[in-house]
């Protein structure tokens, strides 16, 4: 539905056509386009208002920039503000203190447990040894869950008989961290069914008791226009530090993290994607920015390939991707490259425009079909996997011998492959994508 | 940027943030109040109408639809005013309700079957419990598979309710087939002569279709060992959920023809508004609504109260 939303969003700010300065019907047309935009992303009703009302100000008479027309000027302010407000306070993950405690807060099925685990997994990595205390008694298997969890991360996990209070627990754990030499604590509380007086009064009692030096809220990135109100009970109830956005690896738009940022300036500090245990992710504002206007996020995909792959290689990827030299030996190389580096659906995800693709290529990847692409350019010439127009009937029935697959499924290869390449050759061509990858490489 | 610009910024958006808080905070204390004042007044004019989108807005109704809907009210000018013609516009959105019995039991040999599906963190063992009470309260023998077996302590959790409602549950152990297990409950069903059973799935997000194919493998089971049973997919819902809610219902349909939708976490606050796109959508009726906690809190859905409530 939104990249249906971003289109229509493309389309109108193509039509208007910049004379020198930005008119004011031309920036009331794109308002209407952005408004819808932003309320279909679940940004709250009242942050979409004063978000429109100040980029129409900004964009009123602006002057309109070399190679950019005026679609293209509103579009760039728009982005510019968004990143602003996603831009609001420190995200520095603060472990101070021995031990540093952090509490990690929110409502039922945001998905505080597993934050949980993924952020100990996180600061594991960066050389601490953290302590896991389950201090949510209510939910059933709450602990079991925690324990489990711990088990897999071979981390301790701190837990206390049913009926003891949360603050109890909490004082225990960091009691434990200390004589066992666990220098981060990490305590899991209960979730709230929304906004409940007792429960917000129990975690009140439990950040005074151990002061944790990070409390961070856990936000499903798919919720609605109550983001807001639930922030601010939480805020309200205990010195927020940061949001953890949940659930980004689904096909929301995450404008709740929008919400909170701009009515609470409190930063977004991880995101988190999958149920596994390594699905956690700094935050870039611009690139939340990007999502939430449906422009894709480039430079993820390339931070993403940094990890797997040497800088160079994802440099030349980058390039390649740009440039539309891509050829189906790179593509070849990206496939292996790509496995290794985890799901594809939600690599391709954070490719401008090919947020269609993802999910057809990740049904690929499931019913086990990129073998079956792989074994077909492995039976390819070096020449005709750099120019597949050569590759005339024979070649392609002799490709299908080869591969063991057959002429249709080689056919079709061929044809994804030169749709590919077109698409990327749009994608390289438009100026709106220029501007913004030139805002994104300003950074 | 220049330093003392960026300064400039800074204080300019904690202003900001400053002013949008109170009036983040005026409206919702004035907004109930002036929107039925506006709409009890009977006039038509542009503040009314303006005032109704954005309670269906505010209600996660969706934008584009809650533009639809506040024009074809302004055409309709039905004789209760503006009121009376929202409330028809939004009620005519919602799917057929038809009378019969949910969940459908064809035969007293062969058992009802609920599959209750949805991503994660929406309640779906929590609506499950509940629904096992509810069911048991009225004279069924009810019987409960625990088919996720992929989430930490999922069958723990499943296990501390079935223990609390009374009821029996069919495990295996973490990690196997989910199919597997389903097969198993309905021979145990069999059995036992059990009047329902409810599954419990793994929450898996609509995007990953492997997930979902696994969701369409556990129907298929079901159909393969009781071809007489018309089993019921029930997709639980967060009501807290904003747009996406119809791409999640999309999705689960897909996968698994959906009979009934749960509404969880519905409070005074988070209104639900994104069913109404997805029963115009997929034609699925909201079934049961989650209110609280407790197991009693689990009540039929009452399209009325709910298009009553929204405007609140």
């Amino acid at each position: 539905m939104f990249d249906a939303l971003s289109d229509r969003l493309r389309e109108t700010l193509g039509r208007l056509i910049g004379r020198g300065r930005v008119s004011e019907a031309d920036v009331d047309a794109a308002m209407r386009e952005v408004r819808l935009a932003l309320l279909e992303a679940d940004v709250n009703f009242r942050v979409v208002k004063d978000f429109v009302a100040r980029v129409r100000e900004r964009a009123v008479g602006a002057e309109i920039l070399d190679s950019l027309n005026a679609g293209q000027q509103v579009i760039k302010i728009v982005h510019e503000e968004l990143t602003a407000l996603l831009s609001a306070g420190d995200r520095t993950f603060r472990l101070t203190g021995s031990p540093a405690v952090v509490a990690v807060v929110g409502l039922q099925g945001s998905g505080k447990t597993t934050s949980v685990a993924k952020l100990a997994r996180h600061v594991v990595k960066q050389g601490r040894q953290p302590l896991l205390v389950a201090a949510d008694p209510y939910r059933p298997a709450a602990v079991e869950q925690l324990a489990q969890l711990g088990r897999s991360l071979e981390l301790p996990v701190h837990s206390a008989p049913q009926g003891t209070p949360v603050v109890e627990i909490a004082r225990g754990g960091v009691a434990q961290a200390k004589r066992t030499g666990r220098d981060v604590v990490f305590l899991d509380t209960a979730g709230r069914l929304t906004i409940d007086e007792t429960l917000m009064a129990e975690i009140r009692g439990l950040a005074e008791a151990v002061r944790p030096v990070e409390t961070l809220l856990v936000v499903d990135a798919m919720v609605g226009q109550e983001s807001v109100a639930v922030a601010e009970a939480f805020r309200d109830a205990v010195p927020l530090t940061g949001l953890v956005l949940t659930k980004i690896d689904g096909d929301a738009r995450g404008g709740a993290a929008l919400s909170i940022s701009a009515v609470t300036g409190l930063p977004v500090k991880f995101l988190g994607t999958g149920e596994k245990l390594d699905g956690l992710e700094p935050f870039h504002p611009d690139r939340l920015a990007g999502r939430i206007l449906g422009m894709g996020d480039m430079l993820s995909l390339i931070e993403r390939a940094q990890e797997t792959v040497d800088a160079k290689q994802a440099e030349e990827l980058a390039r390649k991707l740009q440039k539309n030299a891509f050829t189906l030996e790179d593509f070849l190389q990206q496939m292996e490259q790509m496995q290794r580096m985890g799901p594809i659906g939600q690599l391709l995800e954070m490719v401008p425009g090919l947020g269609g693709m993802a999910k057809e290529a990740q049904a690929a990847v499931d019913r086990g079909e990129l073998k079956r692409t792989e074994a077909i350019i492995r039976s390819m010439t070096r020449q005709e996997r750099r120019e597949p127009g050569i590759l005339n009937a024979s070649r392609r029935r002799r490709i299908a011998r080869g591969s063991g697959t057959s002429l249709p499924e080689v056919n079709r290869l061929i044809k994804q492959f030169g749709e590919m390449q077109k698409l990327m050759k749009q994608l390289g061509g438009s100026g709106a994508r220029k501007a913004a990858m030139n805002l994104l490489a300003r950074r | 940027m220049e330093p003392a610009e960026r300064d400039a910024v800074a204080v300019d958006a904690a202003h900001d943030r400053q002013a949008l808080e109170a009036g983040l905070e005026k409206s919702r204390r004035g907004f109930g109040a002036r929107l039925h004042g506006l709409l009890a007044g009977g006039t038509t004019d542009e503040e009314t109408w303006e005032a109704v989108e954005e309670a269906l807005i505010r209600a996660d109704v969706g934008a584009q639809l809650a533009l639809e809907l506040v024009d074809r009210a302004r055409q309709r000018f039905a004789p209760g005013g503006p009121e009376a013609a929202i409330r028809a516009e939004l009620s005519g959105l919602f799917a057929p309700r038809e009378a019969v019995g949910w969940p459908r039991k064809p035969s007293p040999e062969v058992p009802a079957v609920v599959l209750v599906i949805g991503v994660n963190g929406t309640g779906k063992t929590t609506t499950i419990a509940k629904l096992a009470h509810r069911f048991k309260a009225r004279g069924a023998r009810v019987l409960l598979a625990a088919a996720d077996t992929f989430r930490a302590a999922a069958i723990e959790q499943l296990g501390i309710w079935a223990k609390r409602v009374d009821v029996p549950l069919v495990v295996h152990k973490a990690g196997a087939d989910p199919a597997a297990v389903v097969y198993d409950a309905l021979d145990a069903a069999v059995a036992r002569r059990s009047d329902v059973v409810i599954v419990d799935t793994a929450g898996r997000l609509h995007t990953k279709a492997n997930l979902m194919e696994e969701l369409a493998k556990i129907q298929r089971t079901v159909e393969r060992r009781l071809p007489a049973a018309q089993p019921e997919s029930l997709f639980v819902l967060d009501a807290t959920t904003g747009q996406n809610g119809l791409a999640q219902a999309k999705a689960f349909h897909a996968a698994a023809p959906l009979t009934g939708i749960a509404l969880t976490k519905l409070d005074s606050t988070a209104k639900g508004g994104i069913i109404f796109a997805i029963e115009r959508t997929l034609g699925v009726p909201v079934r049961f609504v989650g209110v609280g906690e407790k197991l009693e809190d689990l009540v039929e859905f009452d399209p009325d109260a709910f298009v009553a409530a929204l405007l609140g």
